[in-house]
């Protein structure tokens, strides 16, 4: 260390979190508490029930990992590009550093996470995404990655099955990130005009510019309760309409009570709500 | 007389000293031709270096200016017997997006763009040129309809965003551009786009699906306004001058990015400034496009628009390259 550095070091003062900004989770992860209810739940217990509150039945969010894992068979999820990782097309100020962080953070390369698999012996492509990372927010690695799983999709004639868990386009990728949208839903349309089945689930929170493309060109539309769904920001339709929203806008409950959505399943059925509809649609025969 | 932009202050200065000097040579019959040719070639000079070096914040308050034209303007002089049609049959019919059936040079084709006004009392019925979902459906209505007559869809972007309000919140905005987006993917007939004014997001991205994709030079296209991207990632709305910069917008950015075709070049300060001669420019890019896409079958369209879109993106680490199993 030279002198300079020395004169640099910052002091440390200690700091005192307010409630805001308490984390979830306490005592390294042993505890969580539920952000709906305020219970202290062992987490353990928590992700015995694929991280359903016990007592007061909120959904809090899970990994792409814990998801696929309460939905697919055993060692049956096979990835697909898992080293794919973002450039920085916009020589953003930051974007690396942001990335670098979050991937130490989640043990994630990107966003979403596409591969295949079986549920109950019915062959699947799945892509989950994670809103840890980035918000889940969607650039090049997310479009790509999707699209791909898609194509794998159309390829292997498997039905797809997308999680949504994103709040939108990835600023940081700019006009790279809209594309994107594009990208997507053009594969869909492959898929729709092969008669391939696509399952769309959306998950708090799902909103901007993937809920204004993959999220909302399923066959079937779902939701888990509560999610946070719609196009744009509360906020920015409060400055804009100058009028109070009732409070459950834009939840998957406003959503499905509007006709935007098929329904909203709750987590425990979730695996078997869609093994029906695979069934239903030929899929358990293969 | 047109308003005129901070930016272009020291150009209306020095024309107004030209025309004084003018007026005076003529009422006191002084001879000053000498000084006048003078300033007119510093005019010139300086109109060169203000518009030839247009920063990208400049060019956003060029695409924003109140009297730049719109879709009708252009739908105006660049067709004949253009024809408008209302309605998504769903809803209602969402004036901020125009629509209807037209002739290109003797060939039919099908015209929709976002249509904002030009003072209060039209944006007001226009939405400031915000669609609701009713106005996205109403366009793929229209390009459907194209689709079943094997006429060109032509699609005019000038859209601050789709419209962010409780209605249209109920009424599936989402879904709407989702919809739009994935059915333009699959048109059978050409299609072409062209950003004339702002293009703002997904609101944008739901007219924008095309074989081909133009902007006028002074017109921007991008995920999120300068104002918001100032806000969300340094927490403050008054950094959208840097924000304009650090995001690539504009046309000659979204050109390089290799996300648009062509630029279509501006007169001299801004399409506002001679309509006429814009239109000139606009109508050599979208015949040229007409007569390259019209070689291609239907299913070399579809596919011609699906590797577009699939080449759009940088990646980084392993698999970045598809494996040709």
């Amino acid at each position: 260390m030279s002198l300079k550095d020395f004169f640099n070091k910052k002091r440390k003062y200690a700091t005192i979190p307010s409630e805001r900004q308490q984390p979830t989770n306490m005592n390294e992860g042993v505890m969580t508490k539920c952000p709906e209810c305020k219970s202290i739940i062992y987490t353990k217990e928590l992700k015995k029930y694929d991280m359903v509150c016990i007592s007061c039945g909120h959904h809090l969010s899970m990994t792409a990992y814990e998801r696929i894992d309460s939905l697919l068979d055993e060692k049956t999820f096979e990835e697909y590009d898992a080293g794919m990782t973002s450039a920085n097309p916009l020589d953003f100020p930051e974007y690396h550093q942001k990335l670098d962080k979050d991937r130490e953070k989640t043990g994630l390369n990107e966003a979403v996470v596409t591969g295949e698999g079986y549920m109950e012996d019915c062959p699947v492509v799945i892509g989950v995404m994670d809103s840890r990372f980035r918000m889940g927010s969607m650039g090049s690695v997310v479009g790509e990655k999707i699209a791909r799983a898609i194509e794998a999709a159309l390829t292997k004639n498997r039905p797809f099955i997308m999680f949504a868990a994103s709040g939108g386009a990835r600023m940081q990728e700019g006009v790279l990130s809209l594309m994107q949208m594009a990208k997507t839903s053009a594969a869909l349309k492959r898929l729709d005009e092969k008669g391939l089945l696509y399952i769309s689930v959306m998950t708090d929170p799902t909103t901007g510019g993937v809920s204004a493309s993959f999220a909302s060109l399923g066959d079937y539309n779902f939701a888990e309760p509560k999610a946070l769904i719609g196009f744009a920001g509360r906020r920015i339709i409060e400055q804009t309409i100058r009028e109070e929203l009732p409070d459950d806008f834009q939840t998957a409950e406003f959503l499905l009570k509007h006709g935007q959505l098929d329904r909203v399943i709750p987590r425990d059925e979730m695996k078997d709500t869609l093994v029906k509809i695979l069934d239903i649609h030929g899929y358990k025969e293969q | 007389m047109h308003s005129y932009l901070p930016f272009e202050k020291p150009v209306i200065e020095l024309r107004e000293k030209i025309a004084e000097l003018k007026s005076f040579t003529e009422e006191k019959e002084i001879d000053l031709s000498d000084e006048i040719s003078t300033l007119e070639d510093r005019l010139e000079q300086l109109e060169k270096d203000i518009y030839g070096n247009l920063q990208p914040w400049q060019r956003v308050q060029i695409a924003r200016h109140g009297e730049r034209p719109t879709t009708l303007d252009y739908i105006n002089y660049l067709f004949t017997d253009f024809m408008e049609m209302h309605g998504d049959r769903l809803y209602g019919d969402d004036e901020a997006i125009v629509g209807g059936i037209a002739k290109f040079k003797g060939r039919p084709v099908t015209v929709i763009g976002h249509q904002r006004g030009k003072d209060t009392k039209e944006n007001l019925k226009r939405n400031f040129g915000m669609p609701h979902p009713e106005g996205y459906r109403k366009a793929l209505r229209l390009m459907k309809q194209a689709e079943k007559f094997s006429r060109p869809v032509i699609c005019f972007i000038d859209t601050k965003g789709a419209f962010p309000g409780k209605a249209a919140e109920e009424r599936g905005q989402s879904e709407a551009i989702a919809r739009n987006i994935m059915e333009m993917a699959g048109l059978k007939v050409p299609v072409i786009s062209v950003v004339i004014g702002e293009g703002g997001s997904g609101g944008a991205l739901a007219l924008g699906v095309g074989n081909e994709i133009h902007m006028l030079e002074n017109s921007t296209y991008s995920v999120i306004s300068p104002e918001g991207a100032s806000a969300l990632l340094w927490k403050d709305a008054s950094y959208a001058k840097e924000a304009s910069e650090t995001m690539k917008i504009t046309a000659p950015d979204l050109k390089e990015l290799e996300i648009i075709d062509k630029m279509i070049p501006e007169v001299r300060g801004g399409a506002h400034k001679d309509l006429e001669q814009q239109v000139i420019y606009i109508d050599e890019v979208l015949e040229h496009s007409l007569h390259t896409l019209a070689k291609l079958s239907e299913d070399e369209l579809v596919l011609n628009r699906y590797d577009k879109y699939q080449k759009i993106g940088l990646l980084a680490g392993e698999n970045v390259v598809p494996s040709t199993e």
